[in-house]
């Protein structure tokens, strides 16, 4: 795990300004634009090669959005996604393709994101073929040794997504993940539909792969003690953008924004000693539509210590030697 | 103890027909609820802990399912074996269920007040002004604001931990003397589960009512209940007081689930330890301990035999023939 102090040199993504609103019409057959769902609302990141970042948030707050956009899944979106410093944006057709093979992405419902119809061989060895990386018997090969490093026997690779269990499939997916070789890979909550026994056991295999090929990892979740575990740096987002983004410890042992204290003051821990003695901040009341975030800071209308000026401005996320946190109360 | 327990469940079976197989999805289920009590039932899919408790409130569809064995004695009459009109007085009553999916729990055509007033008029024989005000206050009760405006909202122009205080509320209209919990929060984020739990802990209180809470999520537990029942394969594999469950847990399954997880605390600074393979085929339990093939330690008797449970401490109980200790002190070992 890399921390972001202890490396130089430019960062393998680079994400600035990143926004996606989804337009809301009126009228069928003339629709007018009334408003928009602010999904991601200006979203910046850098991240290293090597390290995982963490990106955590409550359901709405633009977690997985921001992943898909910056695999550029999202035509709405706008701003700019560097990979090795090529803006993404900037590319179409056989160009961004040739970027994608480096880019996959793991989802978080293996029976949705597994075609049922097509064999294990041909969902794990589509990307060979679509990345012109080998073909015929190779295929095959590198298919069945895909599936050894996942922990399955290589000889099933002639059966259909069906006759495995929740957590095999995920394997079946991480597969299909590395088979183009990439450099960067996105777990968009990849283990949140497991049981529990399961969910160690593919946590502990991404982060074998990520040693042994030398893996990136934008890895998305809402469980905070399994992001701390695999995490180098974990970003928080509220409403469509990052309101603190430190290294892992530096922000459970440390938390400065009032949503993040909240947020891990309300995870429960299997301990019922400490249970029993934390402090609990509870928020009140509920996330605010996207399509209405409030005026000045969206977390004014539950946080527990908002000031004058948090209804006013929108505070911007500020950098507090490489702990980055957006709150009036800290300027 | 002192008083006679509140809810007396003894060899519950359940199974359940499914393409001339049987799933055997509660084999021999047996516990206790004392009167003030939380309880928290723990395990992951197929452990039978939803079947259980449908069981016992008579909510299993029949077919597929079968409820096939077993006594569940609750103020002198055995819950399994009154008839349809006897289980509707006590339904909605006495016993009350919340399920983990509001959206799918609450009727998308009627009104919150036509919801909540259901079990006024059926139970309590309320109806009209009264049934209203009482309706009014259960909302106010679990904290929706606004109230008395509300009542006449559908469910869809709740969110999800809004709709699921609105479940709470119509759990709770008759006063019931035991409150089943099945997963309540695991769909909602972890801010709107903090009020939920928030809530239940002051109203329990307050109603002086036993709860059952079942999950998934061992964090939940700990700081929400007195005892824990974990299951496995349809079974009871280890019973214990809270603190003591954590402390010292007795059963293989318990400790691996423990180590299986990562602490908001600790996360990070130690290795996870996967429970290896998966849960078992219903279909075809083995013939000994359910948990032998994924034990790390196991022994010669596993196989073989089924074990009973048996006290390893003060009102503690595992489902395992080993020595105190031994299950976490094997892995332990099995780690270094």
């Amino acid at each position: 795990m890399v921390s972001s102090s202890s490396v130089n040199g430019a960062p393998l993504v680079d994400v600035r300004d990143l926004r996606v609103h989804f337009p809301v019409t009126r009228g069928t057959l003339w629709a007018k634009r009334v408003g928009a769902v602010k999904a991601v609302d200006g979203v910046s990141f850098k991240i290293f090669s090597g390290e995982t970042l963490g990106l955590v948030g409550e359901s709405g707050c633009g977690k997985s959005t921001t992943a898909m956009a910056l695999i550029q899944m999202h035509p709405e979106s706008s701003g700019q996604v560097f990979f090795e410093g090529t803006d993404l944006v900037t590319l179409q057709g056989e160009q961004l393709r040739r970027m994608r093979r480096h880019m996959q992405m793991v989802f978080q419902d293996p029976y949705a994101s597994l075609n049922p119809r097509l064999t294990v061989e041909s969902i794990v060895g589509e990307p060979i073929l679509v990345h012109g990386l080998g073909h015929g018997r190779k295929i095959r090969e590198r298919v069945r040794e895909l599936l050894s490093l996942v922990g399955l026997d290589p000889r099933v690779i002639t059966r259909y997504p069906h006759e495995f269990s929740g957590g095999q499939l995920q394997r079946i997916g991480i597969a299909r993940a590395l088979a183009a070789d990439p450099k960067f890979v996105v777990c968009d909550e990849p283990i949140s539909s497991l049981d529990v026994s399961i969910q160690a056991q593919i946590l502990n295999l991404l982060e074998k792969l990520q040693h042994k090929f030398s893996l990136t990892y934008l890895f998305i979740a809402h469980d905070l003690a399994v992001v701390r575990h695999i995490s180098s740096r974990i970003a928080v987002m509220y409403l469509g953008k990052i309101v603190e983004l430190a290294d892992r410890n530096e922000l459970y042992q440390n938390p400065l924004h009032p949503y993040t204290k909240a947020l891990l003051s309300a995870v429960p821990i299997p301990d019922p000693v400490l249970e029993r003695r934390r402090e609990r901040i509870i928020l009140t009341g509920d996330v605010p539509s996207p399509i209405r975030p409030p005026e000045g800071c969206n977390f004014n209308t539950r946080c527990p210590v908002a000031k004058t000026v948090c209804f006013e401005q929108d505070p911007p996320l500020e950098d507090y030697h490489g702990h980055h946190v957006a709150c009036h109360l800290l300027r | 103890m002192t008083a006679e327990p509140l809810l007396c469940v003894q060899g519950l079976r359940t199974i359940f027909h499914s393409q001339k197989q049987i799933v055997r999805a509660v084999n021999g289920l047996s516990f206790t609820l004392d009167k003030g009590e939380t309880l928290g039932i723990v395990g992951e899919s197929g452990s039978g802990k939803t079947v259980s408790m449908l069981s016992i409130m008579r909510l299993v569809p029949s077919p597929p399912g079968q409820i096939v064995g077993g006594e569940a004695w609750f103020e002198g009459k055995d819950l399994l074996r009154l008839d349809d009109a006897g289980i509707r007085k006590v339904r909605g009553k006495d016993l009350a269920i919340v399920f983990q999916d509001p959206m799918t729990s609450l009727n998308p055509v009627l009104t919150i007040r036509r919801h909540l007033v259901e079990p006024l008029e059926l139970h309590l024989g309320l109806d009209g002004h009264a049934a209203r005000q009482r309706a009014i206050e259960l909302l106010q009760m679990v904290g929706i604001p606004d109230a008395a405006n509300r009542l006449g909202d559908y469910p869809h122009q709740f969110s999800g931990g809004m709709r699921q205080r609105v479940m709470i509320a119509l759990a709770l209209s008759c006063n019931p003397k035991i409150l089943i919990a099945d997963e309540p929060t695991t769909a909602l984020d972890v801010t709107v589960q903090a009020q939920i739990i928030d809530l239940v802990k002051s109203l329990r209180r307050e109603i002086g009512m036993s709860v059952i809470w079942i999950t998934h999520d061992l964090g939940i537990v700990a700081g929400l209940v007195d005892r824990i029942i974990v299951m496995y394969a349809g079974n009871v594999v280890e019973i214990a007081p809270v603190m003591a469950l954590y402390a010292r847990p007795h059963h293989p399954y318990t400790v691996g689930l423990l180590d299986a997880i990562p602490r908001l605390d600790t996360a990070g600074s130690r290795p996870l330890r996967p429970i290896p393979g998966r849960p078992p085929d219903l279909v075809e339990l083995p013939e000994g301990c359910a948990f032998a093939p994924r034990c790390f330690c196991q022994g010669e008797r596993c196989q073989d035999e089924r074990p009973g449970l048996r006290e390893v401490g003060p009102g503690h109980y595992s489902a395992c023939g080993k020595e105190v200790g031994e299950a976490a002190r094997l892995a332990k070992l099995s780690a270094d």
